[in-house]
This record gives structure tokens, sequence and C-alpha cells, in this order.
């Protein structure tokens, strides 16, 4: 069917709108045959409407696309899979109490016997040179386990064209390397892959082509390997970058944040129980935790905020004031502030009006209680104040949290802690989901509030964040946190190694710490 | 053509308040086609379920005392539903609630004194606290699924209701009919001026209004809002999920208690086997048409009310069967449910099927 | 004459059982689907009522018991439009379900109160089914057989077809079966009508076989027993039937303690049990850690796909 002269997908002109934005305005561009064609852009870019319309889940309003340069109508994500289109979503369509077997045959829209999909299943697992057991129950699977399921169900169906929505954003280094090198092999087969991302570094290394979008629209398209990772984020963003202002000398001053010997329970069978977890944070220090998705990371969050106190006090102490047993809002008496990874339902109230949002968390501090009535003038002026001092776009203090979009949100919220001028900030993944020009200004706050002498730990799955703002860090695995390492001074490769489980030479390890405690 | 519902950016206030208007007006018109069809006078039914009772200034009296119980009971069940704890098994709480008071009232046969009656109230706010601290502590404790706990013991509180009247508090001077003494005037809720309104009325309305403020202005209401709205939120911001479904079910269960003795010391003077008349399980849709709000409460619980007392007007002037007005109010629930989500969504009609190019 | 009083005892806890079973099933599917309805209560009067009055205008019962699986598949109807297509909250539609259901079989019913139906005999022949040993396992109506065949055939649907993974797909992630390409709101309507029939099927076994006559709420809360003991099956087909057959005998209990010639224990005791039993089962098997995971992940919540 294809050959050299027509492209694997050719689109052109397509275009989607959603009420009140246009998510595609006219997007043409085209996949060679065992190209990997990256697709960059900042989040709300469009890439992942894009995608979907490729996919069938949604429908364009106007543009064609073509499959082998052959018109198509792509009516469902059936209809795609039948022409040879596969996709791994950046969600896993997984469902986490049934088998790697069932969850792919769910996958297939032919119906065909365990016994033969399990042969089909271990001779792609030979081929791509992939591990992985089809008689395991998903929930028992780790991150890249369960992104592997999602490859297999893709390539079963030896696709011609491969999605791979932001594949990355949940592996080690050393994971992303396995990835790549099985998207190679596939594309040396004539496969096709449209590799969706922002990580740049990632794109200049395996991409030969990218098509970036911004609003929507196609602003350039470039070879990768001819490009930086700074000439290709200013395009995505249409502007130059900043860079964070930290101070070259600062100082840190006593420690403030100590954490000692903590442990916790998970609380379903699914969690990550914590294991003699411990260190401390000085005043003017952003301490990083770094890890793999799934390693305690939420429990650890939920530890330090007070959300699930511990039972031994000591286990954590705020300015040597022992709180290991206080919940969130006794916590705040102390100083602790606290921003959980999701923003909605968790951080604020999706149907409550921003003010009633800082009502959730700054009742206290902010003073708004007054013999248990609440004070709901107090809570609108606090609540202007979060919008005008971290330039919250919205219609005002009585719109819901959930009619801002996600980085106006998270800005509101790292605005409503940070204003309440917090001894210690504890922040899970402050950019997630969140637009460069807000994750920029939201760096800069931290590394502001830090400066101001409070003590901060950052807990986030994306390591170049971690690299760009904290002083020192560690890496959690399965529970436990690694020694503190000082950045600057620790490799990524050696971070990618403790993050899979491998701790390396203690001796090197105690002298990253004696290094950080030095600075 | 056709038709598409459309998100909006935040839950529209208008339709918050106008959904249980349409639901009002589409119980009207769809129970007065389904009755017509049913071979019944269904524009005659209407009629006199709505609007008969509401005109009529001889039946507002009676509105008022049909209104009291289920405004009671659906300011407790709005707040364990704000708190998303599913409690229905209100009618249990209003019966043992009921029984308690009895229980007081009986002891205290033959004496006199102002005590006798604020004691009978308290015993039966207590005993309805009790009676749904059983659920709070299977759901707190045990995580046993409050919906199912609630209802059992609804159940479990008729057929104890039936015991007692047929064996330890039967009336000695009944004849043997399965019923307790009389109340005497220490035991009876007296009535307003000439009126036969008890003073239970104009408590529960002073309830609903009090509940307003706590609800609204305090830090109590609030974390009952968050509670129900989002629990990771809630937690996140110092509140315990724990104490708030405790605090919940101990409220709705206290007040269903004390409506359950309202009624007894009030229109009923004593204990019968007859107690158990619904309100319990009406009481949900009064919350529900009142937007869990104990303005919207009041409303709903007059206009139920007025559906009560319009089934029985129905039924001798019409022949009506009595379980019409049931229906009633079970349709304008679904309507209301229906059209709720107007709230969150509009409509938008769209000329062509949106699809790909040709 | 000992034998004799084992098998009166057991025909009445078949009787108990059957209905509770044919409701119970129908849910395990509905909330497999990752449906919460509450409303069994509500359908399987609609049921009751319909497979009577049609029982007694045409004299078939089985065209009865055939109306009831309908009509309680219709009242199912009402309950799937508003939670899965306008996404209303399924706690307060099933309740609201249930409240319909009271109230429109009580209208229907108005008419019938008084009649009654001939009671279908046991599906064996008499050799079989009057044997004096073997009516033990012969000697059962047709709705007792269909009982234990739709277990089967539950949990055969359920564990080995491609469609009941799908079912049990769209009840644990309906994000992810959506995007794979599912239709999680069509198969959430077929299970939600399936639900239904087998309530009204249920209903319809008091009306038609065991009182056998129509009376207001004549369920008496079995609806909500079924509802129970789903929870208590840990959603497997069965466990249920097990289940059901233990609730059986705790529901008999009135029955066998009159017959027992017990006179201390207060007959509203005795009825009161299978309602305090199930909250004892509940407790109990609340105290195994693992049933709170056995749950469909996706129970009770509303979907709604962006488009």
């Amino acid at each position: 069917m294809s050959d050299g002269a027509t492209s694997r997908l050719g689109l052109k002109g397509i275009t989607k709108a959603f009420p009140g934005v246009l998510a595609n305005d006219d997007v043409s561009f085209s996949v060679a045959p065992g190209e990997i064609h990256a697709l960059l852009g900042e989040n709300g870019a469009g890439k992942s409407t894009l995608v979907k319309m490729i996919y069938g889940i949604m429908q364009p309003d106007a543009g064609e696309i073509r499959f082998d340069g052959e018109l198509v109508h792509v009516a469902s994500p059936k209809a795609a899979r039948a022409m040879g289109v596969g996709m791994v979503f950046q969600h896993f369509s997984l469902f986490e109490p049934m088998t790697v077997l069932e969850n792919i045959a769910l996958g297939l829209d032919e119906a065909i016997s365990y016994a033969d999909l399990e042969a089909r299943i271990r001779q792609v697992l030979a081929t791509y040179h992939l591990a992985l057991d089809p008689h395991r129950i998903v929930a028992t699977l780790s991150v890249g386990e369960r992104q592997r399921i999602e490859i297999v169900r893709a390539l079963l169906l030896e696709p011609r064209l491969l999605i791979m929505d932001e594949p990355t954003s949940v592996l080690t280094p050393q994971e992303v390397a396995q990835l790549f090198d099985t998207l190679r092999a596939l594309a040396a087969r004539g496969c096709s892959i449209l590799y969706i991302s922002h990580k740049l570094h990632e794109i200049v290394e395996l991409c030969d082509k990218a098509t970036i979008l911004r609003g929507g629209r196609v602003v350039a398209e470039c070879d990768p390997r001819a490009e930086s990772s700074r000439s290709m984020a200013e395009m995505m963003i249409g502007g130059s970058l900043k860079e964070i202002e930290k101070s070259a000398d600062r100082q840190f001053g006593a420690e403030r944040f100590i954490v000692d010997s903590l442990s916790l329970e998970a609380d379903d069978a699914f969690g990550t129980s914590l294991k003699d977890i411990g260190f401390s944070v000085r005043a003017g220090e952003i301490f990083g935790v770094a890890g793999v998705a799934g390693n305690g990371q939420n429990e650890l969050m939920l530890a330090l905020s007070g959300e699930r106190p511990v039972e031994n006090a000591d286990a954590i102490g705020i300015d040597g004031n022992p709180v290991g047993t206080l919940d969130a809002e006794k916590r705040r008496r102390f100083g602790l502030c606290a921003v959980p990874e999701e923003r909605n339902g968790h951080g604020a109230v999706p149907v409550f009006s921003l003010s009633d949002n800082a009502i959730l968390t700054a009742r206290t501090r902010k003073n708004m209680v007054r013999m248990g009535v609440i004070d709901a003038g107090l809570a609108e002026n606090y609540t202007n104040e979060v919008i005008d001092g971290f330039d919250v776009k919205t219609t005002g203090a009585q719109a819901a949290a959930s009619s801002l979009s996600g980085g106006n949100l998270q800005k509101f919220i790292m605005g409503r802690e940070i204003m309440q001028a917090p001894d210690v900030l504890v922040v899970s993944q402050p950019t997630w989901g969140v637009d460069a020009g807000a994750a920029a200004a939201i760096h800069q706050e931290i590394v502001d509030l830090a400066a101001r002498g409070s003590a901060i730990v950052v807990i986030s799955q994306d390591l170049d964040e971690l690299m760009a703002i904290s002083d020192t860090m560690a890496v959690m695995n399965e529970g436990r946190l690694s020694r503190t390492l000082a950045v600057g001074e620790a490799s990524v490769e050696e971070i990618g190694l403790l993050m899979g489980g491998v701790h390396g030479d203690p001796e090197a390890t105690a002298d990253y710490t004696g290094a950080s405690h030095a600075a | 053509m056709r038709l598409e519902l459309v998100k909006r950016k935040q839950p529209s206030r208008a339709m918050l308040y106008l959904t249980p208007v349409f639901s009002v007006l589409l119980t009207m018109v769809f129970g007065a086609t389904i009755f017509s069809l049913l071979g019944y006078d269904g524009p005659g039914a209407v009629w006199n379920i709505f609007f008969v009772p509401a005109l009529d200034p001889n039946k507002w009296q009676d509105l008022g005392i049909k209104a009291a119980p289920l405004i009671l009971i659906a300011i407790g069940l709005s707040v364990c539903f704000r708190a998303n704890v599913w409690n229905i098994g209100a009618e249990g709480q209003y019966v043992i609630g009921g029984l308690a008071g009895t229980g007081v009232a009986l002891a205290t046969w033959q004496m006199e004194g102002w005590w006798i009656l604020p004691l009978m109230c308290l015993a039966g706010v207590a005993g309805g606290m009790l009676y749904a601290a059983i659920p709070a502590f299977l759901k707190t404790k045990l995580n046993v699924n409050e919906i199912l706990t609630s209802l059992m013991l609804t159940y479990v509180s008729v057929q104890l209701l039936y015991y007692l009247m047929r064996g330890p508090w039967k009336d000695p001077e009944g004849f043997n009919f399965p019923q307790s003494r009389m109340f005497t005037d220490s035991q009876m809720l007296p009535e307003i001026g000439n009126s036969f309104v008890h003073y239970g009325v104009p408590i529960a309305f002073l309830v609903a209004l009090l509940a307003w403020f706590i609800l609204s202005k305090t830090v109590f209401g609030f974390e009952i809002r968050v509670v129900g709205a989002a629990p990771n939120a809630a937690r996140y911001g110092g509140f315990s999920r724990p104490r708030t479904i405790w605090a919940s079910l101990l409220t709705a269960g206290g007040l269903a208690g004390f409506a359950g003795i309202l009624e007894a010391a009030g229109p009923y003077g004593q204990m019968v086997p007859q107690f158990p008349t619904g309100y319990g399980f009406t009481a949900i849709i009064v919350a529900f048409l009142g937007r869990l709000h104990p303005v919207g409460i009041m409303l709903a619980a007059i206009i139920l009310a007025i559906s009560y007392v319009g089934g029985e007007i129905a039924q001798s002037s019409i022949g009506l069967p009595n379980a019409a007005s049931g229906l009633f109010q079970a349709m304008m629930l679904f309507f209301l449910l229906a059209t709720d989500i107007l709230v969150n969504y509009r409509i938008r009609f769209s000329g062509v099927r949106s699809g790909g190019a040709a | 004459m000992n034998e004799a009083i084992l098998i009166a005892i057991l025909v009445t806890v078949v009787g108990a059982a059957t209905p509770i079973l044919l409701a119970g099933l129908g849910e395990l599917v509905v909330e497999k689907a990752g449906v919460l309805n509450l409303g069994v209560e509500g359908m399987m009067l609609v049921g009751a009522v319909t497979g009577f009055a049609v029982t007694t205008i045409t004299g078939a019962t089985f065209l009865g018991i055939v109306a009831a699986g309908l009509a309680g598949a219709a009242a199912s109807m009402i309950f799937g439009f508003l939670t899965l297509t306008l996404t209303a909250n399924q706690v307060a539609t099933g309740l609201a379900l249930t409240i319909f259901g009271v109230g429109l079989s009580s209208l229907i019913g108005a008419g019938f109160v008084g009649q009654t139906v001939t009671v279908l005999g046991p599906l064996f022949p008499p050799a079989l089914a009057e044997h004096e040993h073997l009516r033990i396992l012969f000697g059962y109506d047709p709705v007792v057989y269909f009982s234990f065949a739709m277990t089967l055939v539950v949990a055969w649907f359920l564990r080995r077809t491609r469609a009941g993974l799908i079912l049990r797909a769209v009840g644990e992630n309906d994000a992810s079966a959506h995007s794979i390409g599912y239709s999680v709101i069509g198969v959430r309507y077929m299970a939600v009508a399936f639900g239904g029939a087998m309530a009204g099927i249920g209903g319809c076994y008091y009306s038609l076989f065991l009182t056998p006559m129509w009376a207001e709420r004549l369920t008496a809360g079995r609806g909500w027993i079924a509802l129970a003991l789903v929870v208590f099956a840990a959603w497997r087909p069965m466990r249920l039937l097990a289940g059901a057959y233990l609730f059986g005998v705790v529901m008999t209990l009135e029955l066998h303690a009159k017959a027992a010639g017990f006179e201390y224990v207060p007959p509203e005791f005795l009825a009161a049990m299978p309602y305090l039993a199930t909250i004892v089962v509940l407790a109990l098997i609340s105290l195994r850690k693992s049933v709170g995971a056995q749950a469909p992940a996706c129970l009770g919540k509303p979907f709604k796909p962006s488009t």
C-alpha cells in the first residue's frame, strides 16, 4: 500500500472548536512511513485534541485526514485501529483488578481465545525484548510495566502509525532509554510514530521531525536534530524563556523542618507504605523529592501535610515543635502550609467559589473565624489579595474554582498558601499540567519564599523541575527515601538509578550529603 | 436538528432555584396526563392535590401541622446529604424518637409538672440520636454502608413499635387495642390560641431558621459542605470525615426523633401502631426539592403538605386512590433529578450534526 | 415424619430465597457495570403488581412472569435515563424509583386487592415432583429452576464471555473503557435493563407464588435485602446463591419458630430478624479488609463522556 512517495498520515486544515476556544485551527502536516515525528506544544496548545481526532475519539469540524494517501473518516477508535493506527495514552486505559491478558483482550476488537492471545503476546514481547507476565494483575505492576501493556496492546495490531501521548512523564531515565530502543526498532520496521511531548531533550534525542503547535495552530516545523532544546522551547511558548532568578550566594539558616523515622502504613491495597523516612530542611532551603509515581510520594505528602497524622509526634518537627500527631489545620498553626498534587477535589473544591476555597485553608492563619462564625468579608478580601498578587485570571472572588484553567487554579492555590507566609511549605507537583508561563511564575514564587527564610519541600516526578529549583534532593523508591544529595553534584544517571531502586555506592552518597551540608 | 448538552463554565444559580419550580410544574402536567390516561379525572386530580388545599384557608392549619415534621426531618437529612451521608432511615429515627418520648410519658403517668413535656422532647431527641448512632458507628468504625443499615433499622423500629403496642405498653384500659394510654394534659403539646395548631409547628420553622444560620455562617456548616463536596479537600482543610459523619447523623437522628415526639405529643396524643406514616421518606423528597437549603426546605415542606392534604381531598371528592399523592411526590423528585442537569449544562439546538469533513 | 418437616422447611426456605436471589443477580450485574440502582424494591413492586394483573386477566402465569420482567425493565429505564443520560445522582434516583414503585404499584393494584390466582405447579412430572424423597430436588416451580439457571448464566457470562469482560471493564474504569472505544452508557443501559427485569420477576414471585395475591408493599423491604446480598456476596454470583439461601433460612425463622412451638420469643423479634441479620452480616464482612477492594471501582459514579 504505502510507498516512499505518499505520507503515512496527512492532515490538512484540521479545525476543531469547543465553546469559547478554538482547540485546533487549520492544522496541516504529514508523517512519512517509518518516521518518528514529534508533536510539540504546551498544555492547552491543542495536541491532545488533534490526536483524539486522528484516533477517532473526536470528529473535526473541518479539514481532512489522509492515511496512506487515502481520504479517511475516522468514526471511532475502532475504525482507527482497523486502519492501522495504535495509541498509547498518557493516562493508561487499564483495568486494575484484571490481568494483563484480560486488559490486552479488551483492547482488541476481535474475540480471540486467551491461549492464542497469550501466544501472540509472547511473540511480540520476544520480538521487541520486552518483559511482561500476561497473568499478573495490573494493580500489582509498576508504572513502566503498565505502559508496556499499552504498548503491547498497540503492537499486537501491527500498527502502521503509533501515537504516543507523553509516554515518558512517569518513567525513570533508564526506562525511558528502554522505551526509545523499542520505538526505534518499531520505526525501523516501517511503523510511523507520532510522539507527543513537551520534554525537548527527548525529542532532540529521538525524533526525525517536529511539528510545533501553539494556541491550536502550527507555528513551526523543524528538524529537532538541527535545533537546540532552547530554540524549540521558544517556538513552543512564543517568546523568550525566562530564567529563574536565584541568588547565587544564598545562605541557609537553622534546620526548620525535621523529619525523623517517619513510617506510615498504606491505607489501601494499592498504596505504598512509608518506611523510616528522615530528612531535614533549613531556613531558605528548597529540598526536592524525586521518584517515579507510586513509590510513596502521595503517602509522604499526606503524612507531611497532616492529612494522615502519624502515631509518633516527634517524627515531624517544625522549629523544634513536635507535630506528627496533629491534623492539617493544627499544623498550619505551627506554620506548615501544603499544596497537594491534585488541584480539583484536593487542593480546591471545584464547586466552591474561590472565596470559599480561601476559607478552606487560610481561615486560621488569616483569622477569618470568630467564635465558630466565618467572616465572609475577610475571606473575600484575602481572596482578592491572592488574585491580585498571583495574577490569577478569573472573573472574581465568587467565581467557582472549576471555572478556572488548570494553570490559573494552581496559581491561586499556590498564592493562597504562600501569602499565609508559611514557615514550612510542602508542595507536590507544583507545575503539573500548567503552561510554561505559569510554571515559570510558580517556580519564581517558590524560590522567593525560600529567600524570605522559609523551608520548602518540593515533591515532583519532573526531574528537570527539581534540578532547576531545588538546593538539595533525595529520591523515593518503594516507600523509602534515599540520602540527601546536593543538586549540581548529583548526576542524572545516579538519580535515575536511585529512582529504579539501585542504591549505588553508599560512600559516594555520603559524600553528596556532606557536600550539601557544607554549602 | 438535534439537542446537545453543553457544559457550563460554572453552575447556574438561576437554574438551581428554578429547577424545583420546573419539576413541580412538570409534575402537574404529566400527572394530569397520566391520570387521564388511567381513566381518572386528570386535571381534577391536579386541581385537588395542588390547588384546593392552598386556596382554602380552612386547610391552612392542617398544612402547617403536616409541614412541621417534614421540615424537622428534612433539615436533618439535608445536613446528612450535604455531607454525602446517605441516611435514609429517618422514618426509624422518627419512630424511636416517638417511642422514647412515649416511654417518658408512660413513666410520668398521673404526674403533673411543667418539666414533663420538655423531658419527653429531650427523650425523643436522644432516642433519635441513639438510633442514628448505630449507622454512624458502623460507618465510621467498620465502613458499613449507611444506606442499608439505616433503612434496615427502620424495619426493626416498626417491629419494636408493634411489640410495645401489643405487649408491655398496651393501654390496660384500652379494651385490648394495641395502643398506649392517652397522654395527660402535662404530656400533650398545647395548641396556639383557638386554633388546633400545636406549638411544634412554629418550633419547626424556628429550627429551620437556626439551621440556615448554622449551615451558611459557621465553620460547622462549612465543614459539612466541604466533606460532602470533596472529602480529600476536607481532610486537607483539617476537617475529619468520621467526625462529620457522626455530627450529621446525630443531627438528623435528633431532629427526626424530635419530630417523632412532637407528633406523638401533638396530633396523636398517644402512641399507636399506625404511627409511622412515611414522613421520614417524604422528607427525603422535601430535602431535595428544597435544594438541601433550610429556606427551600420550608417551602418544599409546604408543597408536600399540600399534596398530602390534597390527596385526601381528591380521595373523597373525585375518588382518586390513596396512592395517588405518593405517585405525585415521587414524580416531583424524578423531575427534579432530571432537570438538575440544567444547573451544570445548558441545552443547545444545533442545526447540523458535527462530523468529519466530506 | 421428620423428613416431612424438613422438606416443608426446605420448601419455605426455597420460596424465601428465590426472589431475593433473582433480584440480587440482576443488581449484581448492574453493579458490575458500575451502576448502583437502589430502586430494587420499587422495581420488584412494579413487577409484582404487573405480573399479578396480567396473570389475573389472561389466566396465564407464564405471561404474567414475562410481563413482570418487562415492567421491571421499563421501570429501570426511568432510572437509566435519569442517571445515565442526564447524569443524575444514582443514590437519589434509586430512592425516587423505590418511592415511585410503591406509589405506582399501589395505584395499579388497587383494583386487584382481594383477588387470587392459581399457583403454577412443579416443573417436573408428578413421578419426580411428588416422589417421597426426590421431591427435594424436583418438587419446585419453574421460577426456582430459572433462578438456579440464571445464577450459572450470570457467573459464566461475567467470567467467560467477552461481553462480560467488557461489562466488568466498564464498571472498573469507565474513562478507559470509553477511550478504548466501548460505549459505556450503552453497556450500562443494558445492565440496568437486565437488573430491572430480574427484579420484576423476583417481585412477581411474591404475588404469583408465595402469597399468592396482591397487597400494598407486598415485598416488605426484600429488595433492600437483595442489595445487601450483593455486598455480602462480594459481587460473585455463586456466593450470592449461598447468601440468598442463608437469608432464606433467616427470613423463615418466624414460621419455623411458630411451628416448633416457641412461645417465649415475641413474633415481632423474629419478624425483625432478617433486617437485624442483614446489619450483622454487613458488619461482619466489613471486618475482612479486602471487601472494599472487590467493589467495582466506578460503582455509583456518574459518567459523562467529553465530546
